[in-house]
């Protein structure tokens, strides 16, 4: 038993429901009780779906369990293959009827429904949402390309096999999904983007695919896995079993989209454009296909170079972001963690390699005392982790599910890509004060006019929930846990009485946006040194000993 | 019970009066798109700011709550969900001494909280998960520190608005006994609209008004002989009943949605505690006329337009009565998730005779007659609205007004500007 007051996945039959959206001509009953239904909510409130989700509940009642709920799951999917007239058929249950034991898929089964049908079993009390996904997304692909499989000692087909028939290389896309991170747009640009490059996609799958086009999936010389939480098991399964490729570089960044370039060229046995070979001095495509290289070497990005970034998202995006900011944009990543446990050991090695121990956890509160600690100046996170910046007065985007409405735009923004990395400069420092605006501010804080506390575009340093207007703001009162705020006073109270008058008039002349952090340093470092008073002297030592 | 402040003609808790003969309640059972009772906690949980909801049950639990509200909250809420793992599954005894672990690591967390109510689910009931036993265990441990109670608010005993019901139910052995006189306003009421009530029942002469739920968890009202009880909120029909047998009369009335259905309901506690009526009417007929005067624009877009309301909240039946007698809508079906007839006998004899009621839910074959009926608006859930939307039928989240202030003379213009917006968007926008 574990308490949970936000999640950041859903149960895996969410996962399931995801897949069931996205595509077309796939319908999913569900044998759960009444309530359960909230979950087309997701789809049509979050994604602004116009269309219901293609689930059938059957909202079982406790008047129900006394008699043959059995008769009610079989009611339900004959209903349901009558009305909607599915080319594939998913059949499963949510955590209650798990406990029934109705078997529900078994029961489709004798029904001679002449539908494909997938019969999904989802433990409920171990796995969670994208988990859901995968296992969903794999069965539905296995069980419609069962007759189409290879028989064993069939040699794997060559990936080159495009030259021969005389057509141009193509992959499929596979894994974005609908509640995905910037689905939608990411295939966009996947896709012009391979165009250029002489490949063709021949399915994108689950988002928009019909069960017809996931037999197709064979035909195509490699499979792109651009969401691993959801596509990771099935591209393994292709490979294995039709013997396919699988580009597993997910394009995110000016480094990961030129390496995904690069696999995918190799893999296809294409020869590498000049502009993607790495020669000391020759333009890139990165450089003439993307502003982010010139961005961030531009001067009024000097002032990103060391801001402290913390991150916390799914692996796939945790992993992108954290490669980008270091690298890329000249942050500090100063912490690094997913909620994904299945991809818990690449996200680790990610981490190790910044030097920090990834944290891997589902509590939130355990990541918002993490961001905390580690004394960000921005936070890249999910939409749990942007309540949280608030709460303690970071900037914070958005770069990963679980998502909120505000988080699937109505204009173009993908993440992948060369347009992906525009939009991910953009998005990620916007937040931030704008470089030289932050220069200038401390140039002219001495002025009549500075008002302390003005902070240009960005309003309040830690807005509240009635501040904001925010439209997913609360409308209730925000509860205190007055445990470990009293507990947290107090400590305050003993450092402040630390300082000396002389001590907190230095203080005062740092600039404020600053000062938070200056303050806890000097009290850090007066705390290990055994001071017992934080003078101007003090304050300087301290400074001298972390600018080291 | 005399009635002289009603315009309408009986309020007696008996059969309503003869109508013309209604059409046939449309009966149905099939797949529903409504809410289970837990989400009922997201507005309890802000009524008793001392008071924790503690949800036992499984991860789709902990997500509905999140997600049905469409909200999340900056701090740390208090409501949670003890999600059973496999192991709870495989021994009852040890998901009992997890639950005990598990609440006192909370309590300890929130040494403020001193009501907590262990809430059942859909896993927890078909385990078979004694949360009486439990509450009582945890009650004894933590004696003159924290009350623990328990109620079920499981899909497959509730919908919606019931679990709200279950709790009040659950916290009546709690209350004391006494016969003093009393009005007890039974039902979650916004603290601004219980603040006003207040004060009009004050201006009336009835001195003595509480509240249940109460806003401090801890602050119970008594029950007894002298205790009138009127039902701010339409699904509390176990609490109304336990309630009668512990010695409280139920005075009947229309809710207090509207002018009309707030005066109403103030009158049957005016009746009850003899204020005499030229008082009654000199203290409601300036508030009266205010509330027409704020209605008045909202009618003007609402009147004529054909509603339809799909059940939800429960809310459906007197929200139908205000739409069409104060605003003019035509009813083109009123949806309910279940019919209590007593508890809304004043209310159907106001609907207009010929109104098609439904009672429970088959979604597909209800939206088809939606389409068919094609009215200007619909009031629906949040997994139908965009859907509707989108096939060109303007809708109104119902879960709005559970959340929003909509009880009272002094709110019914913001109640008709709530049904209002959607069809005045509609007309604002031109985007061909």
């Amino acid at each position: 038993m574990e308490l949970t007051l936000w999640t950041y996945e859903g149960p895996p039959h969410v996962g399931a429901m995801r897949i069931a959206t996205s595509m077309e001509g796939v319908h999913y009953v569900l044998h759960a009780p009444q309530g359960d239904t909230y979950a087309d909510l997701l789809f049509t409130m979050i994604e602004r779906r116009g269309l219901r989700p293609p689930v059938t509940y059957t909202t079982f009642q406790a008047r129900d369990l006394g008699g043959d709920t059995a008769e009610l799951v079989q009611r339900s999917i004959r209903q349901a293959v009558e009305r909607f007239q599915p080319e594939a058929l998913l059949v499963g249950e949510s955590c209650t009827a798990e406990l029934i034991q109705d078997q529900p898929g078994a029961l489709a089964g004798g029904m001679n429904l002449g539908v494909p049908l997938v019969n999904l079993e989802l433990p409920a009390y171990s796995k969670k949402e994208n988990w859901g996904a995968a296992e969903t997304f794999y069965q539905l692909v296995r069980t419609l390309l069962k007759g189409e499989m290879p028989a064993p000692g069939t040699p794997k087909p060559s990936p080159s096999r495009w030259r021969q028939e005389g057509r141009r290389p193509r992959v499929n896309l596979l894994g974005p999904s609908l509640l995905g991170f910037r689905c939608r747009d990411d295939v966009l640009e996947i896709t012009r983007l391979l165009a250029e490059h002489g490949i063709d996609v021949a399915v994108v799958a689950p988002l928009g695919a019909r069960p017809a086009d996931l037999i197709r999936i064979p035909t195509a010389d490699a499979n792109v896995c651009l969401y691993p939480e959801v596509a990771g098991p099935v591209c393994s399964w292709l490979e294995r079993s039709f013997g396919q490729p699988v580009v597993r570089t997910v394009p995110i960044g000016i480094g990961a989209t030129a390496a995904f370039l690069r696999e995918l060229h190799g893999v296809l046995d294409l020869a590498l454009p000049a502009d993607l070979q790495e020669v000391e001095g020759q333009p890139s495509e990165a450089e003439r296909r993307s502003r982010l290289p010139w961005y961030s070497r531009s001067v009024d990005s000097t002032y990103l170079t060391g801001k402290r970034v913390f991150i916390f998202a799914d692996a796939t995006h945790a992993i992108a972001a954290a490669r980008i900011a270091s690298k890329e944009l000249g942050f500090q990543v100063v912490g690094l963690g997913s909620y994904s446990r299945e991809q818990a050991r690449e996200v680790r090695a990610a981490a190790a390699e910044l030097g920090l121990e990834a944290l891997i956890t589902d509590d939130y509160l355990v990541v918002e005392k993490a961001m905390g600690e580690a004394a960000a100046e921005l936070v890249l996170g999910t939409q749990m982790e942007r309540h949280s910046a608030k709460r303690l007065g970071l900037p914070c985007a958005v770069i990963s599910a679980p998502l909120h409405v505000q988080d699937v735009p109505a204009r173009y923004s993908p993440q992948m890509g060369w347009e992906g990395a525009n939009v991910i400069f953009d998005s990620w420092v916007h937040p931030l004060m704008m470089g030289l605006e932050e220069h200038l501010i401390g140039m002219f804080r001495h002025d009549f006019e500075f008002v302390d506390g003005h902070r240009s575009h960005l309003g309040d340093g830690a807005p509240t929930a009635a501040g904001t207007g925010e439209p997913e703001a609360a409308p209730a009162t925000p509860a205190p846990a007055p445990g470990t705020i009293t507990a947290a006073a107090a400590v305050r109270e003993a450092l402040e009485s630390l300082w000396t008058a002389d001590g907190e008039a230095e203080l005062a002349k740092i600039p404020f946006f600053v000062r938070g952090k200056v303050r806890k340093n000097t009290e850090a470092f007066a705390r290990e040194r055994g001071l017992e008073r934080i003078d101007a002297e003090a304050l300087y030592d301290a400074k001298a000993h972390f600018s080291r | 019970m005399e009635a002289p402040y009603l315009a309408i003609p009986s309020m007696g808790v008996s059969a309503p009066p003869v109508q013309p003969s209604p059409p046939d309640i449309l009966k149905e059972s099939g797949q529903r798109e409504v809410f289970c009772g837990l989400t009922s906690i997201v507005w309890l949980h802000r009524r008793m700011p001392d008071a924790f909801f503690l949800v036992v049950g499984s991860r789709t639990c902990a997500h509905l709550i999140q997600s049905a509200a469409g909200v999340m909250i900056f701090a740390e809420p208090r409501f949670g969900t003890a999600i059973l793992g496999e192991k709870d599954l495989a021994g009852l005894a040890d998901a009992n001494e997890e639950l005990d672990r598990l609440v006192k690591d909370l309590l300890e967390r929130r040494p403020e909280i001193r009501t907590l109510f262990l809430v059942g689910s859909c896993p927890s009931e078909v385990i078979k998960l004694d949360l009486a036993k439990a509450a009582e265990r945890l009650s004894t441990q933590l004696l003159g520190r924290v009350r623990v109670l328990n109620y079920s608010g499981s899909g497959i005993e509730t919908t919606f608005t019931q679990g709200e019901d279950n709790a009040l139910l659950s916290m009546l052995p709690l209350l004391p006994r006494s016969d003093e006189e009393q009005l007890l306003i039974v039902g979650t009421l916004a603290d601004a609209v219980e603040d006003r009530f207040r004060l009009i029942f004050e201006r009336l002469g009835i001195s003595t008004v509480r509240s249940l739920p109460p806003r401090r968890s801890t602050d119970l009202p008594p029950v007894g002989k002298g205790t009138r009880v009127l039902l701010a909120q339409p699904f509390l029909s176990a609490t109304a009943r336990a309630l009668q047998h512990r010695g409280a009369t139920l005075l009947s009335a229309p809710y207090p949605f509207g002018v009309e259905g707030s005066r109403d309901w103030m009158a049957a506690a005016a009746t009850a505690f003899g204020v005499p009526t030229a008082h009654f009417n000199a203290v409601l007929d300036p508030l009266v006329e205010r509330g027409r005067l704020a209605l008045a624009p909202h009618r003007e877009v609402l009147a004529g337009k054909r509603l339809f309301l799909l059940p939800d909240s429960q809310m459906e039946i007197p929200l139908a009565r205000f739409l069409s007698r104060e605003c003019g809508m035509e009813l083109v079906e009123v949806g309910t998730p279940y019919l209590d007839r007593q508890l809304m006998a004043a209310d159907l004899a106001l609907l207009p005779p010929e109104t098609q009621l439904s009672e429970g839910q088959d979604v597909d074959l209800q939206l088809e007659r939606v389409r068919a009926a094609r009215p200007d608006l619909v009031l629906c859930g949040l997994g139908l609205a965009n859907p509707l939307e989108a096939e060109g039928i303007a809708t109104k989240w119902s879960i709005e007004l559970v959340f929003s202030p909509i009880h009272g003379c002094d709110q019914a213009g913001e109640l008709a500007e709530l049904f209002a917006r959607p069809l005045r968007r509609r007309a604002l926008l031109q985007l061909s």
